[in-house]
């Protein structure tokens, strides 16, 4: 050896081979990830004592049960978005109403976990750095994998913990846990799958979120189609798996080995598609794009939409089917509050309206309202994240002066906001049309209950950009906990009979309900003028202030 | 001549940390000035309150004949700008933030822009993600060279470029003089400085310590006398202006003890040179080694923390830098 002919003590090789230093990646990841990840299993528990405690305060009796279980059986749509329902027990409403979701909960949480730590570190050269150490070359993979396993265990556990201790049966419990955990799992190793094959974080994300939309699509598809059609869908779904379980009719355990030996098995691809790459490498070569720019590319507002597009496409997606869903299950909305004094009376509350299906609609219309003002601030705060980088910069010392810039990222922003709110109103106007055989009347009604929510959208778009023109350090904390409040706000405040000066604090507590309700312009020309107020006031701030 | 970068008594602080402490830079018109000192001497801080990305809390700096804060957009027409550690938007192509850059300074040459991708082996078709740092380097330097404004503030252009790019780079910056645009060109790279710059500026902790064109910094500073003589020399000791000297009396080698000969070697500064020379001639010179000043002796002595008095008297504790082998 080299090092003993040069007279320096031998230190003997590390153990372990390729996984040398998966304990201390480990840890790193862990501290990494030290609030970000107890969030997320944090939420998930929350949601679940929520979801399992307002089902059992709502529907107390057996009898009052069965009205969702026939209401269940009667509209395929609510198969398609929650799954099948198995009985009138409480475990079998909780089941029915949110393990789909804590499964994707957990698979969501999984696939950001595990790309993080695996291509992410990988693009930006950290684990270059890394893999010069005694680091073996499956160590980093291994480590994320192991971080994925313990917050799939730690899901598993809390999230049964809650279920017992609201009351139900300990062994549906923890299959209810484990289910939603071992979906975590296959999520986690196809996420390590997808790490390999592209050459950046965002790809490998993509790639990941576009094989779990497709297995949400496949077990909505088979738990909706009926005992004649192809229900055996849900059985090539791994989200579908968890939902088999079945946890509290008669719990399927061998399903949870169904998910184990998945998740084993794709992490055993990821790790032979990683033994047989360069470091930095993907399987799937990055594609070379135009040399030259098009036409359209020609200023900061050419450059803003470029940059935006993409995003946008994927919030409006989302947000189409988001509004089509709620479309499709808007006209039986009725008959499933029939008995169920206490929830019609939170519909109500929420959209103001006695008509239960316009309550509905509204009500939900203020929730797309609250994910598009979510995208439009995350659009301003773009401008923040360009500045820190450095990104801004090279345009910032051509001939276009900073309030260009940034008046060209809210013209994008408000554009967005209004496309992303009109897919949400088209789709719920299409599908609920549909169903009520009305088509002409309730997609322009329905466009307009979402439009109606522009302005409101655009005073949290308005705050984000004050933030930001006065203290761009502070404007992303500031600038989400606005969000935060409203969206607090407005699904809690009525229920929580909040005091009117409490609720006039949320810029959605000002519009219309609609469709339904009256409209009336006055408050929307305030809320439009206090939006130019708040981005005409950062942009003069921006204008006077120094650049990072 | 005109100035194109007037800057006197420029002061920046960052909350409490002072930036700038009453710096002077002047640039004039058709030079490649260079910019030079320590790392957080505030180089960076000045081109940015060039650039009006900052506001300066105190002095004056006036660039192209106008106000770098008021009359930002008017005078980005005129300047086109390097940074140092170059940031694109990873989804782009290299050509489209090319032409998206030059778009924005006003219309891009093709030719020109065709030329400097050969020049600097560019591939424009790549996304920037895939670049390395010296290639995204490379896309602004292409968009900064194929505008066609009168001054480039380029602020250390070739940190990230091999040797053959960097031959590349300066040809350009050549012809850029040639053609009559000025430079300033903040850099690290010594022999970079010393083969575009007509002057230099150094600062050091937000303050110009030094300005002037190299001959005049070498000037400034000592040179170095490696002498073998016949006998001991005469009130060499005494001399002002003489730094570090050792008179060795029986140096190995050279010759037996007591045949009188002796090493000398020490730092002079150039105003004594004449002098020194005269009693080492005195003492019988067998053999004699001078050298000039190394640009990095040059700016090791600007560089050290401790502030210096002028070049002539420095600080008895200072030792000279790069004694001779």
């Amino acid at each position: 050896m080299t090092a003993a002919t040069l007279d320096r003590p031998v230190r003997p090789a590390r153990e372990g081979g390729a996984l040398a230093g998966v304990r201390e990646l480990a840890r790193l990841a862990v501290r990494r990830d030290r609030i970000m990840l107890p969030a997320w299993i944090y939420v998930v528990a929350l949601v679940t004592a929520e979801i399992t405690f307002s089902l059992k305060k709502l529907y107390p009796t057996a009898a009052s049960r069965e009205s969702i279980v026939v209401e269940v059986g009667r509209n395929p749509a609510l198969s398609f978005l929650y799954g099948q329902l198995h009985g009138n027990s409480l475990g079998a409403l909780t089941d029915w109403r949110f393990l789909t979701y804590a499964a994707l909960y957990a698979g969501l949480m999984s696939v950001f976990l595990v790309i993080r730590h695996t291509r992410a570190d990988e693009q930006a050269g950290r684990l270059e750095l890394v893999g010069s150490a005694a680091v073996g070359r499956q160590a980093p993979l291994t480590a994320a994998l192991a971080v994925a396993l313990a917050a799939n265990v730690a899901v598993a556990v809390l999230v049964a913990l809650v279920l017992v201790v609201l009351g139900l049966p300990a062994a549906g419990a923890v299959a209810f846990g484990l289910a939603a955990g071992g979906c975590g799992l296959v999520f986690a190793a196809l996420a390590a799958v997808a790490a390999q094959l592209s050459e950046t974080a965002r790809g490998a994300r993509g790639l990941a979120f576009a094989v779990m939309g497709a297995v949400f699509l496949l077990r909505g598809i088979g738990d909706s189609a009926g005992a004649q059609g192809p229900t055996w869908l849900t059985w090539l779904s791994p989200i579908g798996w968890s939902e088999l379980v079945h946890p509290f009719t008669s719990p399927r355990w061998w399903m949870l080995a169904v998910l184990a030996a998945t998740a084993v098995a794709l992490a055993g691809a990821a790790y032979a598609l990683a033994a047989h790459r360069d470091q930095g490498a993907g399987l799937i070569p990055l594609r070379p794009g135009p040399p030259q720019a098009g036409p359209w590319l020609r200023g900061p507002l050419g450059l803003a939409w470029r940059l935006q597009f993409g995003a946008l496409a994927g919030w409006t997606l989302a947000l189409f089917v988001e509004g089509a869903a709620v479309g499709s299950v808007a006209k039986g909305i009725g008959s499933l509050f029939g008995n169920n004094p206490g929830l019609k009376h939170a519909f109500e509350r929420i959209g103001g309206q006695a008509a239960l299906t316009n309550a509905y609609l509204a009500g939900v219309m203020t929730l797309s309202a609250l994910v598009a003002a979510a995208y439009a601030v995350s659009v301003v705060l773009r401008l923040q994240a360009e500045e820190s980088t450095g990104r801004a910069d090279p345009l910032l010392v051509t001939p276009t002066g900073r309030v260009r810039w940034a008046a060209s990222q809210l013209v994008v922003t408000v554009a967005g906001a209004a496309v992303v709110l009109a897919a949400s109103g088209l789709g719920a106007g299409l599908l609920y049309g549909d169903r009520a055989g009305d088509l002409g009347t309730q997609v322009p009604r329905l466009l307009g209950a979402a439009m109606v929510q522009l302005p409101a959208v655009l005073v949290l778009a308005g705050v984000a950009m004050l933030a930001y023109g006065l203290r761009p350090a502070w404007s992303v904390g500031a600038a989400w906990t606005a969000v935060g409040l409203a969206v607090l706000i407005t699904l809690f405040g009525p229920a929580l009979r909040a005091g009117q000066w409490l609720l006039d604090i949320s810029p959605f507590s000002h519009v219309p309900r609609l469709p339904g309700g009256a409209v009336s312009a006055t408050p929307l020309l305030w809320l439009t003028g206090a939006a130019v107020t708040l981005a005409a006031a950062g942009l003069v701030a921006l204008r006077h202030r120094d650049l990072d | 001549m005109t100035q194109a970068i007037e800057v006197s008594g420029l002061r920046k602080s960052y909350g409490k940390t002072l930036a700038l402490d009453g710096l002077d830079l002047s640039v004039a018109a058709g030079e490649v000035h260079g910019f030079l000192g320590p790392n957080g001497a505030g180089k960076t801080t000045t081109i940015r309150v060039l650039l009006g990305l900052l506001r300066a809390d105190g002095g004056t700096a006036r660039l192209l004949g106008g106000d770098p804060w008021r009359q930002a957009v008017a005078l980005h027409r005129r300047l086109a700008y390097v940074p140092g550690d170059v940031t694109l938007w990873p989804n782009l192509t290299g050509g489209e933030v090319i032409d998206l850059l030059g778009r924005l300074r006003g219309e891009l040459n093709p030719g020109r822009r065709a030329a400097l991708l050969k020049r600097f082996d560019l591939d424009p078709a790549k996304k920037t993600r895939a670049y390395s740092k010296g290639n995204r380097q490379k896309v602004a330097l292409i968009a900064a060279l194929a505008s066609d404004a009168d001054l480039l503030i380029l602020d250390e252009p070739t940190s990230g470029l091999d040797p053959l790019m960097e031959a590349a780079f300066r040809e350009c910056i050549e012809e850029e003089r040639q053609g009559g645009r000025t430079v300033l060109l903040s850099s690290h790279i010594l022999s970079e400085v010393e083969a575009l710059c007509d002057r230099v500026t150094i600062i050091r902790a937000g303050r110009t310590v030094e300005t002037g064109t190299l001959a005049d910094l070498r000037h400034l500073t000592r040179t170095s006398i490696a002498a073998e003589l016949a006998g001991p020399p005469q009130g060499l000791d005494t001399l002002p202006g003489v730094h570090d000297l050792v008179v060795d009396a029986s140096p190995a080698g050279a010759g037996p003890p007591g045949t009188g000969a002796t090493r000398v070697r020490c730092e002079v500064d150039s105003e004594q040179l004449a002098e020194v020379l005269k009693r080492l001639v005195a003492a019988g010179v067998r053999s004699l080694v001078s050298q000039p000043p190394t640009l990095e002796e040059l700016f090791l002595r600007h560089y050290a923390a401790e502030p210096q008095p002028a070049a002539g008297q420095p600080a008895a504790d200072q030792p000279a830098a790069g004694q001779p082998a």
